[in-house]
């Protein structure tokens, strides 16, 4: 008899479905917590007078500004596994636009693919989500794709 | 800050200067906040215990972080940092150093850009890659420089 395959009708009916936007206001105080949080004392970040002086003309966000839940990384899908646990497989992120202090970004995620695998543990879910992220002028600023793995 | 890197600095090979972190439990509870992610798993030690392991867990997206502040560093406020993708293939715990690493492995020129790809990742305190990625950054050139000029 043929194992049957974890990923059910339902779970493929959402592939490519676009979830609720996550909208995120970009302020800084915000950026600062994230240079805090990563201990990373770049001006870039932080010190507007040193920050006008550079081509950038101003305050922008780190990289991981937008690889996270609060910025709407793989968010708002209707996310289905038959298993308890989870873990972050990975995460990539293309940089098209600097993100600046006062920025709308509204980030949109889908269901990208499935793939099951067996593991240590026995089998393992691995969904990829893609997520566009886009300014308050419609203008992409990133994409992401990431690997949200349960077991 | 540190004097900017032009395209013509890089050679295939050569390394990036590494970012040595080792985050504590309550910069756990800061990238928390910061981010977003109030996952157990990552502060309330009963939690990852009942899940099988030791102490809890640097998250993922905060090494994705640190190798971001890897090559910012590097690359400056002339640089641009275009792509970062990482896996988290190994767990990392808090009070545990973090050595984010990276090398050159390509340098071209397309459509005008000065471009460089990099393969990154984190190493624990035994030695081992435990979030390996890649990422492409655009320098810029002094050659270029000079033509503007």
């Amino acid at each position: 008899m043929q194992q049957a395959s974890i990923i059910t009708d339902e779970m493929k009916e959402q592939l490519g479905v676009e979830g609720t936007p996550t909208i995120l206001e970009v302020e800084k105080g915000h950026i600062r917590m994230m240079a805090e949080a990563l201990d990373d004392p770049n001006p870039l970040w932080q010190d507007e007078e040193y920050a006008k002086k550079t081509r950038y003309g101003g305050i922008v966000a780190p990289p991981a500004l937008l690889c996270n839940a609060r910025a709407g990384t793989g968010r708002g899908v209707q996310m289905k596994s038959p298993f308890l646990r989870a873990l972050a497989g990975g995460d990539e992120l293309q940089y098209y636009l600097p993100v600046r202090p006062g920025d709308v970004i509204t980030s949109v995620s889908k269901i990208a693919e499935y793939n099951e695998r067996e593991g240590r543990m026995g089998k393992m879910l691995f969904t990829i989500i893609d997520t566009t992220y886009k300014n308050q002028r419609g203008e992409v600023v990133a994409t992401s794709r990431s690997t949200s793995i349960s077991y | 800050m540190a004097k900017q890197l032009y395209y013509e600095d890089v050679e295939v090979g050569i390394e990036i200067p590494p970012l040595v972190k080792c985050p504590t439990t309550r910069q756990l509870v800061q990238w928390a906040g910061a981010s977003g992610d109030y996952y157990e798993l990552h502060y309330d030690k009963d939690f990852a215990q009942a899940q099988g392991f030791p102490n809890v867990l640097v998250h993922g997206k905060l090494k994705f972080g640190l190798l971001g502040q890897m090559l910012t560093d590097w690359i400056g406020e002339g640089g641009i940092l275009r792509k970062l993708s990482c896996s988290y293939r190994g767990t990392d715990f808090p009070g545990e150093e973090i050595v984010c690493k990276g090398r050159v492995a390509n340098k071209y020129v397309k459509d005008g850009e000065h471009i460089v790809e990099c393969e990154i990742w984190t190493e624990n305190p035994s030695g081992e890659k435990t979030t390996p990625g890649n990422a492409t950054v655009i320098l810029p050139s002094r050659a270029q420089d000079k033509k503007e000029a």
